[in-house]
């Protein structure tokens, strides 16, 4: 039978189950009762999101296997198909994220130094050039509907050499991309109501950390697909 | 009850190895179930016997049976991967027959032109090549007789070999769910002896061999327009490869590879030209997909097998 | 070992505090974040799953007692066989053991108060009710007959239904799956007590670790092959059907590099159950704890590396199927080291017959019949023969449900007093595991014969020749589903007129035992330390009596 021993929250070099009593009540009160204390809480929320970052790899990673056989066996028709893309939009696009990305860092650091105001004129900045992105994003989506790259009966270019494959890769994987920027807009949006509240200080940043995690692998997605969007066969 | 015919060598080397599994299966189902109940009933709480001291060093006989799993394990991967190999060898001199799978019914079709639905008349003792494919959506034709079975694709064809030897009726069977009647997707390859084959055939025969269908279709399909074929064909402003004697011969590609241009590399070339393009010429053949029925193709594939190298005149040469 | 003022202060408490009794509001259990709740309520949805999906079954196996197949048309039969799948693998078989005995006793075991993410746990069951909410509208109103594999390009251009709904619901599903594992992974990682090594985790937690690993890395390929056929079947871009230059075979690769690991999503955690079960029945450490642990993780590893033997007859390469298929004897081979470790523990031990032992004892014959089948199929030439046939089907369902429903049954039944503080009428469950076991093999083993004989799956009428043995098989479906029936009814009964359970009715090892039954929604009163292995039962030559 294991012994039972009253322990020390913390004793034995392992992370006690719960409370050790050394946060300040400020910050207590955003613990779990299952934490010893908000450094164990804050490095489980990071492995926590770690993890999930793993399984949007896989998710995305599943979508650029695709793209990468469909550029193997037709090689011609996706360069030619890719060459349609409108390639001002994209770069500028990439840009805006990169920018977007540099803001909410600065933000994050202001975090770090309690400055919740700051934070919020980041958080504000970060989602403008979101919005801006997603604004521009679904402009390209209407021109190149316009100009018949949606695959489909009325495609433009020759279905069958991978042009039409290409194109799908284009839209779902952009449309993906899409939907978590809105994700992100709205996870923003939270941590600036947080920021508005005071939320934050240098002892509790959580989850404008966690946030920042998020909008950075979001626009690594971005990075990744741009050249194999943009550039290739160019 | 259904008891399970034999009708080829590839059956019977299948059998074995299943007896020899099933026994393997049996032997270890034997040892565990065994173990298990002696140590239970031996072992039962108020048994009362003298259970003595446990084993200490246990990695041995961890390292004992893992390695003996391994090892039993290995043995019957390379038993069933080698037959599985043998199974999918081409065959010599074959006589090749093409199935065509549609929701929900097989049309066969003989190099003679002579069809069949939902069954299959071939000679015993004899190689027999089935080109497969499908018009829809994916089939599967299963010869539980044969143990063989094949998924049918759309728009690619599938090579399965047959060597029957033993006169009699077998079951097909559809063996991918298709849709609604995919349980009615049955019939029956019927093994006769050749002269009953060749008997067949005759009182089957169709009007015009598949070979001359596909000669019909090579002119109506445009393709004489660019490729010579025979006597004629070829000769205008775009150059495209000579289809005399192509069956069989290795074609040097673009991309520095050489293949060799079997009935999968002609359905593919109609189908899909810009894949595997020929060194020295132009990707400008246009794609017949979605123009050619897959019927028409076996045809057309049918004539282009039968053109012979030395079937033109001393006077012309390819181009 | 409890003296009867111990007992008495047990159950005195029991009724004062339990995490049962602290809230009795609807909205406390439907917003909670314990996660003995949230186990609850996940276990009420699994059931209803389960005697869904059986129901469906029911009809498929009436239907198969006459060869034409007379009780449902071809078209019906198709849906049902679809709904079957679609209900049992996604809203039964991969969430079942993890979220119910995984989320309640993993905290406990590991002395914890909670799980890492409660609000992600209950999250978790929300998405899994609307996944399921959807799929069963689709399933219902329309039908979708394409089977659970939804094969292009039949489920993309030519079946009729309501396939996006259903689609969908198994998206959102995969998104609890995701949380879940999460969740998992990282309680393990972070909130072990002081003195809990990895190699003191109790086998159930190391099962569930790798089972975890396989949820949050197979399960986004699932979503992304979900998509891309949605998409495909709403704009008919081609992608799947190669009249418009895709390739349908890609559809099989992408579904089945989720849906292989995936089996083993659903075995691994009875693995895991097994572990418990059989030390505390034969009360005897456990034999080989290493080699069980590391099983557990390279099954999850090398499962990754297999799917291709789905498509062995599919228009793969031959080396592809070679690859697939060393591989695939490959991971078999870390399942026989388990049995063989179990068969060694109840060596020398001190066998007791309570029904979650006997489910056990029944789980391992089942087991090692499936899995042994599986061979077959793994080997080349013989799964020329036997694919797509009834062999197959009594292959994947002697693990499936032979295996893994008799490891649920087992983990139930084992851990039903720390749940409900209510014991089970041992008598009844000792009957209900035997019908089981029996009427499982009736069903089944017929199946393998049918399948050798050459008959297909997913057939609604069949050749007269085949009827016997389908007969045989149905009349064990009948008996098979009494057998159900028996726990659902006893263990409802005991709820309200169980004995009250002891904190730790079987003298187990574990810290899940060490508290009171049912347990106080913050679980312990302190944080254990950890001083020793798990099932540290006494040594056979330590003991003077049996």
């Amino acid at each position: 039978m294991s012994d039972l021993v009253p322990g020390e929250p913390g004793a034995g070099g392992y992370r006690a189950a719960w409370h050790s009593g050394s946060d300040s009540a400020a910050v207590a009160e955003h613990v779990g009762f299952q934490y010893a204390g908000i450094g164990h809480q804050t490095g489980t929320a990071q492995a926590g999101l770690w993890l999930f970052l793993a399984t949007e790899l896989l998710f995305f990673g599943g979508l650029f296997l695709l793209y990468a056989v469909d550029f193997t066996r037709h090689p011609g028709g996706t360069l030619a198909a890719s060459r349609e893309t409108t390639l001002w939009i994209g770069a500028l696009n990439s840009v805006i994220l990169l920018c977007s990305s540099g803001a909410y860092t600065y933000g994050l650091g202001l975090a770090r130094r309690g400055d919740n105001r700051g934070l919020f004129r980041m958080v504000l900045l970060t989602a403008a050039l979101g919005t801006v992105f997603l604004l521009l994003k679904g402009y390209e989506w209407y021109d190149d509907i316009a100009r018949h790259l949606f695959p489909g009966p009325t495609f433009a270019l020759p279905a069958a050499d991978g042009g039409a494959l290409f194109w799908c890769f284009y839209f779902v994987a952009t449309g993906l991309h899409g939907v978590h920027m809105i994700i992100g807009l709205v996870l923003l949006a939270w941590i600036g109501t947080g920021a508005r509240k005071r939320r934050y200080s240098s002892a509790y940043y959580t989850p404008v950390e966690g946030v920042g995690l998020y909008w950075s692998f979001v626009d690594m997605v971005w990075i990744t697909l741009f050249p194999c969007l943009y550039l290739v066969g160019r | 009850m259904i008891g399970l015919a034999t009708a080829s060598d590839g059956a019977r080397e299948t059998d074995w190895l299943l007896g020899s599994l099933v026994g393997a299966s049996a032997l270890v189902l034997a040892l565990v179930m065994g173990l298990m109940f002696i140590y239970v009933i031996r072992y039962r709480h108020g048994s009362g016997l003298d259970r003595g001291s446990v084993a200490q060093k246990t990695w041995r006989i961890e390292v004992g049976w893992t390695a003996a799993t391994l090892a039993v394990f290995f043995g019957l991967f390379i038993w069933g991967a080698n037959l599985f190999i043998r199974i999918n060898l081409p065959q010599d001199n074959p006589l090749t027959i093409n199935v065509v799978g549609k929701q929900w019914m097989w049309k066969i079709e003989h190099p003679g032109g002579e069809k069949e639905i939902n069954a299959l008349h071939i000679p015993v003792g004899r190689n027999v090549q089935l080109l497969l494919t499908s018009e829809d959506v994916i089939h599967d034709f299963g010869l539980p007789a044969f143990r063989l079975k094949r998924d049918v694709l759309p728009g690619r064809l599938e090579a399965m070999w047959l060597h029957a030897d033993k006169v009699g009726d077998y079951r097909v069977f559809c063996d991918q769910f298709c849709g609604t009647d995919h349980s009615a997707m049955i019939g029956t390859v019927t093994v006769m002896e050749p002269a009953d084959y060749q008997a067949w055939l005759e009182r089957n025969g169709a009007s015009t061999s598949l070979v001359a269908a596909g000669q019909a279709l090579f002119i109506r399909y445009g393709c004489a327009g660019c490729h010579q074929a025979g006597l004629s064909g070829g000769g205008g402003t775009v150059r495209a490869p000579s289809l005399n004697g192509l069956f069989g011969s290795p074609v040097p590609l673009a991309d520095g590879t050489t293949v060799t241009a079997d009935e999968k590399y002609i359905h593919d070339s109609i189908l899909y030209p810009k894949l595997q393009v020929v060194a020295s010429y132009d990707p400008v053949m246009p794609s017949f997909q979605s123009v050619i029925a897959e019927e028409d193709l076996v045809r057309i594939v049918a004539y282009i097998k039968s053109l012979d190298p030395h079937a033109f005149a001393a006077g012309d040469r390819p181009q | 070992m409890s003296t009867t003022t111990e007992r008495s202060l047990l159950t005195l408490q029991q009724r004062a505090d339990s995490y049962l009794t602290d809230e009795r509001t609807i909205w406390s259990w439907l917003l909670t974040t314990d996660h003995k709740r949230i186990a609850l309520l996940y276990f009420a949805s699994i059931t209803a799953f389960f005697f869904l999906g059986g129901a469906a079954a029911a009809v498929m196996r009436l239907n198969l007692v006459t060869p034409e197949g007379l009780l449902v048309e071809h078209e019906m039969y198709n849906r049902l066989f679809t709904m079957h799948g679609v209900i049992m693998v996604w809203f039964f078989l991969v969430p079942a053991i993890p979220v119910t005995l995984g989320n309640f006793v993993t905290p406990l075991m590991l002395g914890a108060r909670d799980l890492a993410f409660p609000r992600v746990n209950l999250t978790s069951w929300y998405l899994f009710i609307a996944g399921g909410v959807m799929a069963l509208t689709g399933l219902a109103a329309g039908g979708v007959d394409t089977a659970w594999t939804f094969y292009t390009p039949l489920s993309t251009g030519y079946s009729h239904g309501w396939m996006m709904m259903v689609c969908l619901g198994i998206i959102l599903s995969g998104y609890s799956s995701i949380a879940t594992g999460l969740n998992f992974i990282v309680t393990i990682h972070r909130l072990r007590p002081p003195g809990m090594t990895w190699y003191r985790l109790p086998l159930f937690l190391w099962s569930l670790y790798a089972t975890s690993v396989i949820y949050v890395l197979a399960t986004p390929v699932l979503t992304m092959a979900m998509i891309l056929l949605m998409f495909e079947r709403f704009f008919h871009v081609g992608l799947f059907d190669p009249a418009l230059g895709g390739d349908p075979v890609m559809f099989q690769h992408l579904f089945w590099f989720y849906s292989h690991p995936a089996v083993y999503i659903m075995i691994l955690p009875g693995f895991g159950v097994v572990s418990e079960v059989i030390t505390a029945f034969s009360r005897k450490g456990i034999f080989g704890y290493k080699f069980i642990a590391w099983s557990s993780v390279s099954i999850a590893v090398i499962s990754f590396f297999v799917w291709g033997h789905h498509m062995f007859v599919a228009g793969t390469s031959i080396y592809s199927g070679i690859a697939f298929s060393l591989l695939s004897f490959m991971v078999s081979v870390p399942s026989a080291i388990k049995v063989f470790n179990w068969l060694a523990t109840l060596h020398k031990g001190f066998i007791r017959f309570n029904a979650p032992m006997l489910y056990i004892l029944g789980f391992i014959g089942l087991f090692t019949i499936g899995g042994l089948t599986g061979l077959f199929v793994a080997s080349l030439g013989t799964d020329l023969h036997l694919h797509d046939t009834y062999f197959v089907v009594a292959h994947f369902h002697y693990i499936m449900v032979g295996a893994m429903v008799s490891a649920f049954f087992a983990g139930l039944h084992y851990w039903w007093p720390k749940i409900t503080g209510k014991m089970y009428p041992e008598i009844w469950g000792q009957i209900a595991a035997a019908t089981i076991f029996f009427g499982f093999n009736m069903t089944f083993a017929p199946q393998f014969i049918l399948g050798y004989l050459g008959m297909p799956r997913r057939y609604a009428s069949y050749d007269p020749g085949y009827q016997v043995l389908n007969v045989v098989s149905s009349l064990g479906a009948v008996v098979l589903a009494v057998a159900y029936l028996m726990p659902l009814i006893y263990l409802t009964w005991s709820l309200f007129a169980g004995k009250d359970a002891p904190s730790n009715p079987w003298e187990a090892t574990g810290l899940e035992w060490q508290t009171q039954s049912p347990p106080r929604t913050e679980n312990f009163a302190f944080t254990p330390v950890i001083t020793g292995p798990p099932y540290n039962y006494p040594r056979p030559e330590q003991r003077q009596h049996v």
